[in-house]
């Protein structure tokens, strides 16, 4: 079961090891893991050999659960317990939801996010989003035989911060290591992109079951640049399912359905819209629990009607999209088409349309993400890849800060490439004022109330002076996860208090070390030998990499003394996986890093002077 | 803070290796910036440690900065400015010609006209007219920047750009509004 196999000091590790490394595609209906295999991006199989795992967890009373299929088969005997579409709630509150009746859960409204009452007690859509990840985290391991170093996590390129903090903070409950979220169309374009050879501007339309992206990239020379990125969070398959429901309602003269019903109703309009991707009308039949007899004929045609308004809702953002990009719909090369939901005719229809040209439909739309996550993961994992590309993503909603009057200043635009940082100043408006209070926020109006809050803080210390002498800079960065932290100096009198914050719905450290503890509890785990192999996981990840850059560099940028500091540190860790605690050896890691952050420094810079010069490796080393 | 014994003190036309002017090779500036982000970026460096995922998130960071800027011609320009010791204090100094203001209205009220009548084509119409007129600014631009040395008067064409700049986003917001 070694993840790493940690040789003896003075010798490194066989050079070309494999690392474990698998892309998941978190889905509002459905999820996957795919994995690269002998230079294959491929989809892994549950021991039945599918490759789906519906998005959907069932808790029992002694808080065990029932995940995928054997969930969704039986929603509709308990539906209060069986989540489905939770993706939709992910880093969401219970004003955000506008469909809150329709739904058979019980919402316990709660700071950030909501949360839903199951006979297992509360629990977050973060912790049932684990549990999915959980399933295809088991299955990665059994079907490769051994533990991940990590996985990428895609996401919907429209997710907010609080969407994709959330969506890091379920994987990290899960035990999985995040290499990277990725967006979605991202992923699509990687997986087609390589390929097909693509060159030139194209767009990725992809409606999935909840959300909806567009993304526009230019894709040259192994360059996949995304120009601009616009979507709706909270539309997709499950809108059409809605409508079909509706329609359902209406003909058939019903209300106030049981959940039970209610959700029996659903699962006919879904198979429905399937059904109607190869025919041209289908029948409808269900016997409610109170007896009423559901018999109906549902056409194309009226499909195509009562769900029009949702194909054009997907046109305003394509529109927007393109306009942000600079480009008009013929500069578009090839439109790539992903998402379960891509598969009814009308949007093939709407889409060629609008772009006048036939969709590409070759790659299997409910795979084609995790296959390109996988890619991407093999990359990120450290496998190394002969043919190497390079992907610019983009922040899909601009960041700002309120301002007086509840007006809201931007400080990074949207469509901004990741990573990036902005600073802006500020002032105090009363003379001796000691504190201000900086709310972050995310989206395009202009005021607050139209925009997501992220973060409220308050910065105290400020010196007393006169208004308007303090100077408070305050800057924004956004990773290449597109997570945001924010810092804020106070500069005047030569004071330099700094402060980090992340956005208030995440989830701590300590939250998600409790979680994870609770959860260990049920599955009788040991917590201590977690504990200690996790320390040991990352002591192997740390002492490999470093051998991996002094084998690349070591020798032409340290002198002895500093080399020989830097060998004493990885033999202490050495021995420190072998006969210690977790505590020690996390010490020990902590150690090693500031020992070699003057060499990373030193490497970074090199890469740096080297791009300049245009040479390559070889010829440094020559 | 970290105490990283770090140049981050390079400027943009230096971190991208081109001379600093106006007029600028756009190609050779996007070939520069892809072979440094491709030595940078924080996905060649998501397997290795703390510090060193760090650092390449910083100087991603900077690169991307230092791209932008300088493929932007208003920005480029800007940034021309404050290395040269002139900063545009683009809050307080306001002060612009009267006849230039006078445009500025007029065209404002082209905008609130096209838009009240939601007419497309007369909405594009004057984004093809202020792109010319864009172009004629960069133009001059050029000239006293990278000829002329006249960065006073540089400065004054740059701050007019930037009322032009928000009329590009004012139809643009139209076409939107209009065009839903």
């Amino acid at each position: 079961m070694a993840l790493l196999q940690i040789a003896e000091p003075g010798m490194s590790a066989a050079p070309h090891q494999h690392r474990l490394a698998v892309g998941i595609d978190l889905g509002t209906t459905n999820s996957l893991v795919a994995t690269v295999r002998s230079g294959m991006s491929v989809v892994l199989h549950d021991e039945t050999g599918r490759a789906l795992l519906p998005s959907v967890v069932r808790y029992h009373a002694d808080g065990s659960t029932d995940v995928g299929y054997s969930a969704q088969a039986l929603q509709s005997n308990d539906p209060h317990n069986t989540i489905v579409s939770v993706k939709r709630f992910m880093g969401r509150g219970l004003r955000d939801l506008n469909d809150v009746g329709s739904m058979p859960y019980q919402f316990v409204d709660a700071p950030g996010m909501v949360q839903l009452k199951t006979v297992a007690g509360i629990k977050s859509p973060v912790e049932v989003s684990s549990e999915i990840l959980k399933v295809l985290r088991d299955r990665a391991e059994k079907s490769l035989g051994g533990e991940l170093v990590g996985a990428v996590i895609t996401v919907p390129a429209y997710f907010d911060d609080a969407q994709r903090q959330a969506t890091k903070d379920a994987a990290r409950l899960a035990g999985l290591n995040v290499l990277r979220l990725l967006n979605e169309p991202t992923a699509a374009a990687v997986a087609y992109g390589l390929d097909n050879a693509a060159e030139g501007v194209y767009a990725v339309y992809d409606l999935g079951g909840g959300t909806f992206d567009i993304s526009i990239l230019r894709l040259s020379k192994g360059v996949f640049e995304v120009l601009a990125t616009n979507g709706d969070s909270a539309l997709g398959g499950d809108d059409f399912d809605h409508r079909v429901y509706c329609w359902i309602l209406e003909q058939a003269k019903l209300s106030a359905m049981k959940p039970q019903d209610a959700r029996l109703l659903l699962t006919r309009a879904r198979e429905a819209k399937e059904d109607l991707t190869t025919r041209a009308e289908v029948r409808i039949n269900a016997v409610l629990g109170t007896g009423e007899i559901v018999d109906l004929t549902l056409t194309a045609e009226i499909f195509t009607n009562i769900t029009a308004s949702l194909v054009s809702k997907t046109l305003t953002p394509t529109k927007k999209a393109l306009r942000d990009a600079n480009l008009e719909p013929e500069d578009v090369k090839g439109v790539v088409m992903v998402g379960g939901a891509t598969r009814m005719p009308q949007i093939q229809h709407a889409v060629g349309q609008f772009f006048r040209q036939e969709p590409l439909n070759n790659l299997d739309p409910d795979r084609v993400v995790a296959l390109g996550a996988a890619i991407q993961a093999n990359v990120l994992a450290g496998n190394r890849s002969d043919d190497d590309w390079l992907l610019l993503d983009v922040i899909p909603l601009s960041l700002g800060l309120e301002t007086m009057g509840g007006l809201v200043e931007k400080v990074i635009p949207r469509n901004s490439t990741i990573p990036v940082a902005r600073a802006q100043e500020f002032t105090t408006y009363k003379d001796g004022q000691t504190a201000m209070s900086i709310h972050v926020l995310q989206g395009e109006r202009e005021l607050v109330s139209d925009c997501r809050s992220l973060a409220k803080f308050e910065l105290r210390g400020i010196p007393p002076m006169v208004a308007g002498a303090a100077r408070i800079r305050v800057t924004f960065q956004v990773d290449a996860d597109g997570l945001l932290s924010v810092s804020a100096q106070e500069k005047s009198n030569g004071v330099e208090a700094s402060i980090v914050v992340k956005p208030s719905y995440g989830l701590s450290d300590d939250e998600i070390a409790q979680m994870l503890r609770t959860s260990q509890e049920n599955a009788k785990t040991d917590m201590a030998s977690r504990a200690l192999r996790e320390q040991q996981v990352e002591a192997g990840r740390l002492i490999e990499a470093i051998e991996a850059a002094l084998s690349e560099n070591g020798d032409s940028l340290l002198s002895v003394a500093e080399r020989t500091e830097i060998d004493e540190g990885m033999a202490a860790l050495r021995l420190a996986i072998k006969d210690q605690g977790h505590q020690q050896i996390k010490a020990q890691i902590e150690k090693l890093n500031h020992i070699s952050e003057a060499f990373a420094a030193r490497r970074m810079d090199q890469s740096v002077k080297k791009a300049m010069t245009g040479h390559k490796l070889e010829e440094w080393e020559a | 803070m970290h105490s990283m014994n770090f140049d981050f003190s390079k400027n943009h036309f230096e971190l991208l290796g081109m001379t600093p002017a106006y007029r600028i090779d756009l190609t050779k500036l996007e070939q520069a910036y892809r072979d440094i982000q491709s030595q940078v970026h924080p996905d060649k460096f998501a397997h290795l440690n703390d510090v060193e995922r760090r650092l390449s998130m910083q100087w991603s960071t900077q690169v991307n900065e230092a791209y932008q800027t300088l493929r932007q011609p208003l920005d480029r320009a800007r940034y021309l400015l404050h290395l040269n010791g002139f900063e545009l204090h683009e809050e307080t100094n306001t002060a612009m010609s009267p006849a230039f203001l006078m445009q500025q209205m007029e065209w404002r009220e082209a905008i609130g006209e096209a838009r009240a009548a939601r007419d497309v084509s007369d909405l594009e119409h004057l984004s093809g007219k202020l792109r010319a007129d864009v172009l004629a600014q960069q133009t001059q631009l050029t000239a006293l920047l990278d000829n002329d040395r006249n960065f006073e008067k540089a400065a004054e064409v740059v701050r007019e750009l930037k009322f032009m700049e928000k009329l590009r986003e004012e139809i643009n917001y139209a076409l939107e509004a209009v065009e839903g």
